[in-house]
């Protein structure tokens, strides 16, 4: 055993991607630590592509999850903020460097030396494993507070899913009352968008490949108007309507049309990461003065303001509660994407340690 | 049909070729102002209209929208300009003055744009600045300041306020930043003295090593990165805050996403002929951008001739006679120009006019 305590999920053991029962172990609760027993954790398709070595960096046996929320059941010496019994919660990361510029201006997500909350190196040389398991130990910096207001279940995907959208719609500006926020793709991230942009008083269209997203859209998500991207003709009516464009496709996809429906001085930010390059003809950036840009998941002071936002406004992800023993049918399932919009384990009721 | 005759340089098919050409403009109305031309800047977007690289040239166009010169004319609601007045006009001469770009001064991104060649308007067809002189509606003139040359502050109209309103937009202009501004040729050079100006570190990416030295004992840039040597790339990544790309080529983006740091911005402001490939990783590990645009609007680009004014900036030229032009040209699409002809209209064209 790595650590002193024992410690039992679910983990991957090869490419195949096929999870089942792992024990493992955890560090004892440090002074500046936060241990809780783990309740649910959002299934995030980023841990389908770990499981399977998309990604070419997976170190297995990976135990994944970062969406991972629970109840306090141990605080360090030095830990003030949290107590026995809090609701809490972590997301992507469990550690940064803490000393350099990303890191003092709240975005750990941009620190150089951040640890992921899964299959990374940590700095005390382990690697670490994520929430598909019964307890978590991290650094109080990185734990957030679960307001009352939200449901434990529902909260999960905040710490991820919330968050990757939360943090680039507030940085770059598309959260006025008023404006009109396109949201490309109907997954995880999508409808994330949708409600947050609900909630900021923005005009929402939904913008898909899939046609039978438009009913669940508009009458369940509030969206205000649905356009096919695969259809000529929608698209052209819709030219020049957007302030923004929150682009959740990770599946290589043409940027131009999406270029095309943005007003002049309009702005596309890629939270997806297609892995080959897109093409991109200057002229349209240059005759409207657009621009395109990306952003990854947000800083631990955002993320603790994301959820409070979402508590205050009643932002909750849809979900869909699955037992522990169900998820290697929801990674088939999420493969594709037959998931309205987030699985979240039910690891408090459904993890049982083996023997 | 106007009866004022006009005489200037125009291409007359594809070959790009220019020669002496007479024609007509229109009368000075209520609200115009009339200029004699005595300086008109060669733009890289003369040389591609002239050859019809665009495929939108109607012949005969004669270009120009670095206008420089002195008023002869205006009409009775104009209040701004008088005789005698140095002043310029830029890259459109007209907007259709109600959109909301229009109303926000930002005439550039007006759907309805007058370009001042090459364009319809009034039932005709709108000539440059390569003759002998413009009647353009006061909105559209700029006032030169008093210390700035008409013919090194004529470039300003176009390759001056190209990079000046990117600069401003994209917020290129925190003193000690670090701005690299790939090109460096008639926008680029304007944009390290804007970078200097603004109290920037300024570093010039280029492939050509000959430029080096010229980027700093003559433009003042505070280094040079040779683009195609990746050692000096890789030791480059992550310090620059901004990119001006003002590179017309295909070129590689990756490379200048590199040296971008964390909130990197990069503004494409050259038009290559083919569509970049944009990696999408680097953008979003490092919530870098790249935004495009397009000139400036007339408040903005009166505003950046003021700067220059009070900062001296104006652009290195090469002042050349009219008949000069087709060599210019030449030389212009193998960039040998430091960094932006300037034709002497007043005191070449009509000696031209044979």
């Amino acid at each position: 055993m790595e650590h002193p305590r024992k410690a039992f999920g679910w983990a991957a053991t090869d490419s195949s991607g096929i999870l089942s029962p792992f024990n493992f172990s955890r560090r004892e609760t440090g002074e500046n630590d936060v241990t809780f027993k783990v309740l649910y954790c959002g299934i995030c398709h980023s841990d389908l592509h770990m499981v399977k070595n998309e990604w070419g960096n997976t170190i297995y046996p990976l135990v994944p999850g970062h969406e991972i929320v629970g109840t306090v059941t141990e605080v360090g010496s030095k830990v003030q903020k949290f107590k026995l019994g809090d609701k809490v919660g972590v997301g992507c990361m469990v550690q940064s460097c803490r000393k350099c510029q990303s890191c003092a201006e709240n975005l750990e997500n941009y620190c150089p030396q951040m640890v992921l909350t899964y299959g990374a190196n940590n700095v005390d040389g382990t690697i670490t494993y994520g929430g598909y398991s019964n307890f978590m130990v991290a650094d109080q910096h990185f734990v957030i507070r679960i307001p009352d207001a939200l449901p434990l279940d529902a909260a999960a995907p905040l710490l991820c899913a919330g968050i990757t959208v939360y943090s680039p719609m507030m940085y770059f500006g598309l959260n006025k009352p008023g404006l009109h926020l396109g949201v490309v793709g109907l997954g995880g991230l999508g409808h994330m968008a949708v409600k947050f942009g609900k909630a900021f008083g923005m005009k929402v269209t939904v913008i898909s490949t899939s046609p039978a997203k438009k009913a669940e859209a508009i009458q369940h998500l509030g969206a205000d108007s649905f356009v096919l991207s695969t259809d000529p003709h929608q698209m052209k009516v819709a030219m020049g309507t957007l302030d923004g464009i929150i682009d959740t496709v990770s599946a290589v996809h043409p940027l131009v049309p999406l270029l095309g429906l943005l007003k002049s001085h309009g702005k596309i930010v890629m939270v997806g990461a297609p892995e080959k390059p897109l093409e991109l003809p200057v002229f349209p950036l240059i005759m409207g003065r657009k621009l395109v840009a990306g952003s990854c998941i947000g800083g631990i002071k955002e993320t603790q303001e994301m959820i409070d936002f979402a508590a205050k406004h009643g932002v909750k992800p849809d979900i869909e509660v699955i037992p522990m023993d169900y998820v290697n049918t929801a990674m088939e399932r999420l493969l594709k994407a037959d998931v309205k919009y987030r699985f979240v384990i039910d690891i408090g009721n459904t993890l049982n340690p083996t023997s | 049909m106007a009866s004022s005759n006009a005489f200037g340089w125009a291409a007359t098919d594809s070959s790009g070729h220019l020669s002496p050409f007479h024609f007509t403009r229109r009368e000075n109305e209520a609200d115009d102002v009339t200029l004699k031309i005595l300086y008109c800047g060669v733009c890289h977007s003369d040389l591609h209209t002239v050859k019809n690289d665009w495929g939108f040239t109607t012949y005969p166009v004669v270009p120009g929208h670095e206008i420089a010169g002195i008023v002869t004319k205006v009409g009775s609601n104009v209040t701004k300009f008088k005789e005698g007045d140095r002043v310029g006009v830029g890259v459109i001469v007209d907007s259709c003055k109600e959109c909301e770009s229009c109303q926000q001064d930002l005439e550039s991104y007006c759907p309805k744009p007058v370009f001042t060649y090459n364009a319809p308007y009034k039932g005709t067809r709108t000539q440059g600045g390569y003759s002998n002189f413009v009647v353009v509606h006061q909105r559209y003139v700029l006032q030169f300041p008093g210390n700035l040359p008409l013919d090194a502050g004529a470039p300003l109209l176009c390759a001056g306020i190209t990079v000046y309103s990117p600069m401003k937009y994209y917020g290129m202009t925190e003193p000690g930043k670090h701005l690299g501004v790939a090109g460096l040729g008639g926008l680029g050079h304007v944009a390290i003295k804007f970078g200097k100006a603004f109290g920037l570190k300024v570093t010039v990416i280029s492939s050509s090593p000959s430029k080096e030295a010229e980027a700093i004992d003559l433009l003042r840039a505070d280094s040079f990165l040779l683009s195609s040597d990746p050692e000096k790339m890789k030791a480059a990544t992550g310090t620059m805050d901004y990119i001006i790309d003002t590179i017309s080529a295909v070129h590689s983006l990756v490379s200048l996403f590199g040296l971008l740091k964390l909130n990197g911005k990069l503004v494409t402001v050259g038009l290559p002929s083919k569509p970049l490939q944009l990696p999408i990783f680097p953008l979003v590990m490092g919530r870098k951008l790249i935004g495009g645009s397009n000139f400036g609007g007339l408040k903005e680009t009166q505003e950046m001739l003021d700067f220059c004014g009070k900062h001296n900036i104006t652009a290195n030229i090469e002042l050349i006679k009219m008949d000069e032009i087709n060599t210019a040209m030449e030389r212009l699409s193998k960039a040998d120009v430091k960094y932006r002809f300037v034709i002497d209209v007043a005191n070449s064209l009509s000696s031209s006019n044979i």
